[in-house]
């Protein structure tokens, strides 16, 4: 491919394995004498389980063994851990229920596992889960998140009453109910940010093997974090310590989140493969993944903003009801506490913010982080209350939130984040010309004239990428650190092997990091490979989430390149007698300034191995290891607009234009960049247009498939215009930022405040469905015709 | 999916013969709503009788007046064809819209009819057409060959060979799609007949499937044009409600289309 630096569009050296079908995933992995799993699953939302019968099934043709709760507790599983400890305001800990790979009590969403079958084939356990008999007793289901604080609703936990998780608080109330005692105008929304599916292209799969000479175990599995996986397989889980267990996520088919969760069927493979001394595999299929993959979001809101006479933001106060679901999930409960509430202060200058958040289970499937995870739910919230404030008080959007960007840095904000860097005014500025502000009253009279409603919505959002300063998480409740580890072995015929803790399903880490080494030693990309996914040959790592692996992964290699750079000098300097700070490296050699005496890398590195010519006391080889802990999150922010039309007979949204105006401070290949935020929109008009949970009053899930849950595709969306501008981060030491989420992030608010615009009607929920649109334009028409 | 076992018929005879000796046999045709049911195990027949590659049961011609379409068919074939678009244009294009490139490629005329979900696109085009359904045994009007919500007039073992759509002076289909399955939420087929009869019919919306409008029919017969049914609605109370429309919404809807559907012919 060439030497492809920092900013070249290198086309992906995956792709080629990914586009002729050669990728590596989980459910390709076939081992000898595999067994495979399927999982009996509660048909009810609530129930006690009064006995389970496996005798019919034992005896159909395959099935080796049917294991249950009771078995799985007998052996010592451990029960599913939330790995983030949030305490009530009133000082106590979390509510957290008992939650077991397989259930033998009380299944309490629609789906859970009560059982396993292990058979020779995978239509054989199919077949023989169905024949199990489990007889339940039905309990009342709560399914909604306002319904599950009310007195008298179903409680599905004894540990927690009222089925309260916690009661959290964040900011100064006492100084943002004055600033509200003191506003000119007090503006209010009741905000609801709607459940959904992350559904990945590729199920979640699990190939789990006991060897019973070497107590050890491997797994092959669809993980975001496989270090991260292991650790809480052997730690919490009690599976086999970490030594004895060898974790592999291979080709990784995209995640958004949902990934990073350990669950309970990788769990009860791995322990099935030690009971029936046979490798073990289970795959999902979609209407699992549906039922049983972490959902995301689900806050109901009511949020008010207080204005001073000159349309300053004095306070703004929150209170967030959050659904985690049956169990709380292992990342669960910062999702709604620290990657939401404080990021509430938006681009804005708001001296005085307050947020509660409650968080409650409801018999529904968990909720956990998917992609955005807590920002979306802020910049949801921020965003609507500055359009729909600035409407309120005749202002124009943009002038609106231009009266109270932020524009000095650091800044620090009431909510713990100080943001560190960023030029607001300038993604505005970008945003609006490319999409004609100017010129949309005239566009706007012409679309009246087709019949059209058009309307056009602004998005200022934030975010905090690069997550996270361990030692900052971990004073805010976080049970790991969230830094990130990367080995550069040079070879000694000069090619590179990177090993990083990052891993990537679908990001493009093989040639973004691939052009990072090229950029510093002027080597050709084909010649750099990059390992990571397997806890045998990466040291450890924290995964790949919350834009992390440029900003804190890349970071990693810059200290590791820097050792093997100071290394390589030092060697080549001895080599040709020159001093060590007269060594350039550049184009692949490194040159004695001034001279023309120079070594090509290959010569440095196979000098390092040989060891013939070393300096005094000097090791052989040329390998470094390096840990980055970030010193502080990443912010990325910038506008999004949105444009669209609205056929007021049907109550159909189209999306005429969408500018994405981002500043992801340095960029490595633009094209990938493009590609995570073509992702994230279609994500996020997803949610703002298509994408909804459904539960009947019972808990059963109704949006149990494509037929009836509307996943975006390629005609639901417009051809989109991206920019850029670029303030470094002064954070680490490429001064990225990270790009994976903007998208989702930044466009729901952009789309619902288009639409709302366009119908004159600001009483709009998400997803904004053509039934909705059409109701609330007929609304709009009634009341203006009053 | 359960186990089930797989025959490729040669003829229609040969179909007939080897669904009698199946124990709980299933016709396949296209598979694209067969093949996905038997996948989420809510159906495991014994058999399968793939009726696909019978050579009588494909193909489209022009006979006596009507366009005669072999149930074998694909949607793609029906979109595509110059038959079709020169003389029936309305019908080419609902063909042209159901589900998606793969779907329309598999996907047949006779599997979609027999199946007769009450969201699916063709059987407004049999009704408004007046189309004539050709079996192993009879033939039968569109009329009497939907009986309600996927039940249609078919035997046992019966096997709908074609499809005879009368052409009509003018047609056109409308659909208001399902944001989630791209099925109808709302579509109407209306048709004019070269004896002038005017038909008006809906699917997607419809309790019990596909149903005529005839206050549109007279409407539109003494006057063709979108106006002429702007204003007539259809009661919602035997409308379908879920989660993607209600009954009202849909009621409104066929009204919209019925007007872009009359305007597009
Ligand atoms: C993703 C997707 C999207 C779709 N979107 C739409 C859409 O927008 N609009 C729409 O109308 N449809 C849609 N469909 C359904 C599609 O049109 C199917 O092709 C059709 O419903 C069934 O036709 P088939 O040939 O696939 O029949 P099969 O699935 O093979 O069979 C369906 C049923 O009919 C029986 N059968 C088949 N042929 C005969 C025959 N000749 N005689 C007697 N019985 C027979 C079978 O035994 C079976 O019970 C969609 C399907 C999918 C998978």
């Amino acid at each position: 491919m060439g030497v492809q630096g920092i900013g070249a569009r290198a086309l992906r050296k995956e792709d080629k394995r990914f586009i002729t079908g050669k990728g590596r995933y989980t459910d390709d992995m076939t081992l000898p004498r595999m067994t495979y799993a399927a999982f009996v699953r509660s048909p009810h939302a609530h129930a006690k389980v009064v006995s389970i019968d496996a005798s019919a099934a034992l005896e159909m043709p395959g099935v080796e063994a049917v294991l249950t709760g009771e078995q799985l507790v007998g052996d010592g599983i451990g029960n599913l851990i939330c790995g983030w400890m949030i305490h009530s305001k009133d000082g106590t800990p979390m509510k957290m229920g008992a939650w077991r790979a397989l259930e033998p009590e009380t299944v309490r969403f629609v789906g859970q596992a009560v059982a396993v079958v292990i058979a020779d084939t995978q239509g054989q356990a199919r077949d023989a889960a169905e024949s199990v008999v489990v007889e339940y007793e039905e309990l009342n289901a709560v399914v909604s998140t306002i319904d599950a604080l009310k007195g008298g609703a179903p409680q599905l936990h004894p540990e927690a009453p009222g089925n309260l998780i916690y009661d959290w608080d964040i900011g100064d109330e006492a100084a943002t109910n004055a600033a509200f005692d003191a506003a000119s105008t007090v503006v209010q929304m009741d905000l609801v940010n709607n459940r959904l599916v992350p559904n990945p292209m590729e199920p979640r799969a699990a190939v789990a093997d006991y060897d019973e000479a070497e107590e050890h175990y491997t797994l092959h599995t669809t993980s975001q974090n496989p270090h991260v996986a292991r650790l809480v397989l052997s730690a919490f889980y009690n599976v086999a310590p970490e030594h004895k267990l060898r974790v592999i996520a291979p080709d990784v088919g995209g995640g958004f989140g949902s990934k990073i969760f350990i669950y309970p069927e990788e769990i009860a493979a791995l322990w099935a493969s030690k009971r029936v001394g046979r490798p073990v595999k289970w795959v999902s299929d979609r209407t699992e993944a549906f039922l049983t993959d972490a959902h995301g979001r689900d806050h109901v809101s009511h949020a008010e903003l207080a204005l001073n006479a000159d349309n300053k933001i004095t306070g703004f106060r929150v209170k967030t009801v959050a659904n985690l679901g049956a169990y709380m999930s292992l990342f669960s409960s910062s999702v709604p506490t620290y990657l939401y509430a404080t990021l509430l202060s938006g681009q804005y200058d708001i001296p005085n913010i307050h947020c509660n958040v409650k968080a409650v289970y409801t018999n529904t499937t968990p909720v956990d982080a998917y992609r955005g995870a807590g920002r979306p739910e802020a910049t949801f919230l921020v965003e609507r209350m500055m359009e729909t404030a600035a409407r309120q008080v005749g202002l124009s959007p943009a002038e609106f939130r231009r009266k109270n960007f932020i524009r000095s840095f650091p800044h620090q904000t009431p909510v713990i984040m100080c943001y560190d860097a960023g030029d607001y005014d300038a993604t505005l500025d970008a945003a609006l010309k490319a999409i004609d502000y100017d010129g949309f009253p005239a566009r706007k009279a012409e679309a009246a004239k087709r019949g059209k409603l058009r309307g056009l919505g602004l998005s200022c959002y934030i975010e905090a990428c690069g997550i996270a300063p361990s030692a900052a998480v971990g004073s805010l409740g976080a049970g790991v650190g969230l830094w990130e580890s990367a080995e550069v072995r040079v070879n000694p015929v000069g090619s590179i092997e990177v090993l990083t803790g990052s891993h990537s399903h679908g990001q493009g880490h093989e040639t973004t990091f691939a052009q990072l080494i090229s950029e510093r030693f002027g080597v050709d990309t084909d010649s750099v490979s990059i390992v990571h996914g397997d806890t045998d040959k990466v040291q450890f790592g924290m995964g790949t989430y919350g834009s992390r692996s440029g900003a804190v992964g890349m970071s990693a290699i810059v200290k590791a390149l820097d050792k093997v750079e100071a290394k390589a000098k030092k060697i080549a300097a001895h080599l040709m007698e020159a001093s060590e700070g007269d060594i350039q490296i550049e184009g692949g050699e490194l040159k004695v300034a001034g001279t023309d005496k120079k070594l090509t890398f290959t010569e440095v590195a196979l000098a390092a191995y040989t060891a013939h010519n070393l300096p005094e006391g000097m090791e052989p080889g040329l390998k470094e290891g390096a840990f980055y802990d970030p010193t502080n999150f990443t912010f990325p922010a910038g506008t999004y607009a949105c444009e669209v039309e609205v056929d007021p007979e049907t109550g159909k949204t189209e999306i005429i234009n969408f500018v994405a105006a981002d500043d992801f401070g340095k960029i490595i290949n633009p094209m990938i960049v493009e590609g995570q935020v073509h992702g994230g929109i279609a994500q996020g008009v997803g949610q703002a247009l298509l994408e909804s949970v459904s539960y009947d009053e019972t808990g059963q899930l109704l949006t149990a498939s494509y037929m009836d849950y509307a996943m975006p595709r390629a005609d639901d969306l417009p051809s989109y215009t991206l920019l850029t501008t670029e303030t470094i981060c002064p954070g680490n030491p490429l001064g990225m930022k990270g790009c994976g989420e903007a998208g989702a992030i930044g466009s729901p608010p952009a789309v619902i405040n288009a639409i709302t615009d366009a119908i004159n009607n600001n009483d709009l929920a998400m997803p904004a469905t053509p039934q909705r649109v059409w109701l609330a334009s007929r609304a709009a028409l009634a009341q203006a015709a009053e | 999916m359960y186990e089930t076992h797989y025959h490729r018929a040669a003829s229609v005879a040969d179909a007939a013969a080897q669904m009698e000796k199946a124990e709980d046999g299933k016709y396949l045709s296209g598979g694209q709503t067969l093949i996905p049911t038997m996948k989420q195990r809510l159906a495991a027949p014994s058999d399968l009788i793939d009726l696909r590659h019978i050579a009588d049961m494909k193909g489209i011609s022009e006979e006596g007046g009507a366009v005669k379409i072999g149930a074998a068919t694909s949607h793609n074939a029906v979109a595509t064809s110059p038959v079709v678009q020169r003389l029936i244009p309305g019908l080419a294009a609902l063909a042209g819209g159901i589900g998606d490139p793969a779907v329309r490629h598999m996907g047949t005329i006779g599997g979609s009819i027999s199946n007769n979900d009450p969201a699916a696109d063709y059987p407004s085009a049999l009704i408004a057409l007046g189309a004539t359904v050709t079996t192993n045994q009879r033939s039968l009007s569109a009329e009497d060959f939907f009986t309600g919500m996927f039940d249609t007039a078919l035997d046992e073992g019966e096997i709908v060979t074609s499809v005879s759509f009368p052409v009509p002076e003018k047609s056109a289909y409308s659909k208001y799609p399902n944001p989630a399955s791209r099925y109808a939420m709302a579509g109407v087929f209306v048709a004019k007949g070269k004896d002038g009869a005017v038909k008006v019919a809906v699917t997607g919306a419809g309790q019990n499937g596909v149903f005529r409008v005839e206050e549109m029919e007279s409407a539109l017969s003494s006057n063709w044009s979108s106006d002429a049914v702007a204003g007539i609605s259809v009661s919602a109370d035997d409308l379908l409600s879920d989660i993607h429309g209600s009954a009202e919404y849909r009621a409104n809807l066929v009204t919209v289309m019925a007007k872009r559907a009359v305007a597009a012919a």
